[in-house]
């Protein structure tokens, strides 16, 4: 089978964006579209569809499965992992873009430096012990799968880089918190989750069945909510 | 300024280990922790924690852990690790890792080479769920300006005059800007994937150039020849995936198809541990009897498993199963084969963490630490923590001055002639060795182009011909037998260009302080 890679490229912020195309022949459907570029990346010397010299493509890349979330990005349109993205479900072209909520590097690079710097602002750690449980820990465990890889963000209507709401990038990282928070330190998380994700949130649940890791992100939504919301007291 | 190498469980807990003793560190990395090889670590972390009515001591965890690799390990450094294990477990508990518990205590599975529940985990994902809960730890003190994130930054060199390290130079991979560096290092670079890629279990990012920069500046490096192949591993699209040996530990069974038949040939070979032998001895038996002319295949066998296991302890395993290989393991065995999974080797390091060269320290996989032969499941993250610790404890916030080199070591090869040299490796170290093999893959190799990355390979197989014996992760088929001449530790280091090898005496117990 062949199919055509379109890919968004750039060589740093400052350049202008371009459309190159490269062609690329499988056998295995169930090659993923990572496997691909580092594939193409191996080719010395690489050319584009007509031929030409083309430089080797950029974009991050790091456990191949699915765990990491280096490899975010936009495939046809869609933000999704390109270690999860098999070719045999797509058609014969695939467009690759980097998403278009954080500033480009180069290529399909972005920086999500924000992702981090936000969940720094609202304070998402422990200042003392954890209370634990077998409920606590079991959302805790749920919660701590979050990749921050960003695809939640980049489909958020409500969410930019500047915005005082922090999306469920943060809500995720939090209702780790809120599962296990102490009573010394409750009202910090209650307050951090409450001013920087209930109130911004608009649902119109654009996150839903788009988070790579399959995280139940409504499930941890409800008991976040119920905990620093509704303030009910949690099962141990 | 304490420099750390590396944002995965070695590089956190040195980070945090400063910070919490009010020592600024900065913390350099590709790409941000989440997307570190940690994350990919699955079974568990032993601690004799004895939470499970089983009388559990940290002596049976330090014997375990010695026996299983086969006594190349420093003993004192095992009775350490085996000793903070079970405050490690705490401490984590503490932070909120998610870890299965019960009664507010972590609950322990078997796992290889180890008879009694030692291992504390969190379903088959216990790596992520510990990074989730440091990365929130380490961002408490990126907030109060003790730990300096870099974060996408890559280690360009490392700064060492005469026998002293003065710190490193890292590159921004965004701007391509330069930062000058100066202090200790403590490199927690993870293991050498990069000279295997496609082969192993691990990240992209590990590609090895950390380590063969090391080498260029005179690193000595140890048991390079000891690499652990994994039992059970998938092949998916550009790798090899790990199937847990939680699913062993929690009664997965393998078998060969013979003709058709099963055997379950561990479970009749090894009628203790059985299917629960440590990786060593499971790879090499699946090996040798997936190459019978009339095996159809090794196959893991979890269809006895429980409703509740599946759904308490394995339900990340088993969707990855359903997702990359179209099998749902509680219904039908899975074909597996064994793959790369762990390097013993790499930097050889004293009790302390401490390099030959002063000021640079190597911890976690980086490092040759703890587990001797061949690493017991269990044991990498708790060695990536305590020696991340301890080399963190032991290094010196101290401020030197030092000119930006004019340039730089090249320790990368063009992509055709790296294609080449992974594979001469790979032809050479495979799971079972053999003098012939080894000298025809040192004479290809000799034919590329020297420079730190390819000696490092080099010191790799001049290490597996060197060591005519079998011990461990190292088969020789021509020297099948354990020769205890050889119960030594082999180093390798790059002087004036040439690679020059020798054993050394394994450390004596000195067991003063312990209570082991």
């Amino acid at each position: 089978m062949k199919v055509r890679f379109d890919i968004l490229r750039r060589k740093n912020a400052a350049s202008k964006p371009y459309m190159q195309s490269f062609e690329y022949e499988y056998e295995n459907g169930g090659m993923t579209v990572a496997a691909v570029l580092n594939e193409l990346n191996r080719r010395e010397p690489l050319k584009d569809i007509n031929g030409e010299d083309a430089d080797l493509i950029r974009w991050e890349c790091s456990c191949m499965q699915k765990k990491c979330g280096a490899c975010a990005m936009l495939i046809n349109g869609r933000p999704r992992l390109a270690c999860d993205a098999k070719l045999s479900e797509y058609g014969d072209a695939i467009r690759l873009e980097p998403f278009r909520k954080f500033p480009v590097v180069a290529d399909l690079i972005c920086d999500r430096t924000v992702i981090f710097e936000n969940l720094k602002f609202i304070g998402a750690w422990f200042e003392k012990n954890a209370e634990i449980g077998e409920n606590r820990a079991a959302l805790a465990h749920e919660s701590s799968r979050c990749l921050q890889c960003g695809c939640c963000l980049e489909v958020c209507p409500n969410f930019s880089a500047d915005t005082k709401f922090k999306g469920m990038a943060a809500a995720v990282p939090l209702s780790r918190l809120l599962a296990q928070v102490s009573e010394d330190e409750k009202k910090r998380i209650f307050k951090a989750y409450s001013k920087y994700f209930y109130s911004g949130c608009g649902k119109s649940l654009a996150c839903r069945n788009i988070c790579p890791a399959g995280i139940d992100a409504e499930m941890l939504m409800v008991n976040s909510n119920a905990a620093a919301i509704w303030k009910r007291k949690r099962k141990k | 300024m304490i420099n750390i190498i590396g944002a995965g469980l070695a590089g956190l807990s040195a980070a945090i280990s400063c910070a919490k003793s009010g020592r600024r560190c900065r913390l350099i990395s590709k790409q941000p922790s989440e997307r570190a090889q940690s994350v990919l670590a699955e079974g568990g972390i032993n601690a004799a924690l004895d939470t499970m009515g089983e009388n559990d001591t940290v002596k049976e965890h330090f014997e375990d852990t010695m026996r299983g690799g086969v006594y190349l390990a420093d003993p004192n450094a095992v009775a350490a690790l085996t000793e903070n294990a079970p405050d490690i477990i705490n401490w984590l508990l503490g932070l909120g890792a998610g870890f299965n518990i019960k009664d507010d205590k972590a609950l322990l599975r078997n796992f290889g080479g180890q008879k009694k529940k030692r291992t504390a985990f969190a379903k088959s994902s216990t790596g992520k769920i510990i990074m989730t809960a440091l990365i929130d730890e380490a961002r408490k003190y990126e907030v109060s300006g003790l730990i300096q994130r870099f974060s996408h930054h890559e280690l360009k060199d490392i700064v060492v005059d005469g026998d002293t390290c003065l710190g490193v130079v890292i590159e921004d991979s965004y701007t391509g800007g330069k930062i000058k560096c100066s202090g200790d290092v403590i490199l927690a670079c993870g293991g050498l994937n990069g000279f295997f890629e496609g082969r192993t279990t691990g990240t992209t990012q590990n590609d090895g150039s950390a380590a063969a920069l090391a080498f260029s500046k005179g690193v000595e490096f140890a048991n390079l020849e000891f690499i652990q192949f994994h039992p059970t591993t998938i092949g998916i699209s550009g790798k090899r995936c790990l199937i847990s040996e939680a699913a062993r530990g929690e009664g997965g069974r393998l078998f060969a198809s013979l003709n058709g038949e099963k055997r379950y040939f561990m479970e009749e070979k090894y009628p203790e541990l059985g299917n629960l032998m440590p990786r060593d001895v499971v790879s090499r038996e699946s090996y040798e009897i997936s190459r019978r002319a009339d095996c159809n295949g090794v196959f893991l066998d979890m269809t006895g498993l429980s409703q509740s296991v599946w759904q308490g302890k394995l339900s990340d395993l088993r969707s990855e199963c359903i997702y990359y290989l179209g099998l749902d393991p509680a219904k039908e065995s899975i074909p597996v084969e064994p793959g790369i999974h762990y390097f013993m080797g790499g930097i050889n390091v004293d009790i302390n963490h401490r390099t030959n060269i002063k000021g640079l320290y190597a911890a976690g996989e980086c490092a040759a630490q703890y587990h001797g032969a061949n690493r017991l499941g269990g044991n990498s993250m708790l060695g990536a923590l305590y020696g991340g610790r301890t080399a963190a404890e032991n290094a010196e916030d101290r401020e030197i001055e030092f000119d930006m080199p004019q340039s730089f070591e090249n320790v990368t090869l063009s992509p055709d002639i790296e294609e080449e040299f992974e594979k001469i490796l790979y032809e050479g170290l495979g799971i079972a060795r053999d003098e012939k093999s080894l000298e025809n893959a040192l004479e290809k190799l000799d034919k590329l182009n020297k420079n730190a990355r390819t000696q490092l390979g080099r010191a790799m197989l001049v290490s597996a011909l060197d060591r005519r014996e079998s011990r461990g992760a190292h088969y020789r088929s021509d020297y099948s037998e354990k020769d205890e001449n050889f119960r030594k530790t082999s180093i390798s280091r790059l002087k004036n260009g040439s690679l020059e090898t020798e054993y050394r005496d394994i450390p004596e117990r000195s067991g003063n302080e312990s209570q082991i």
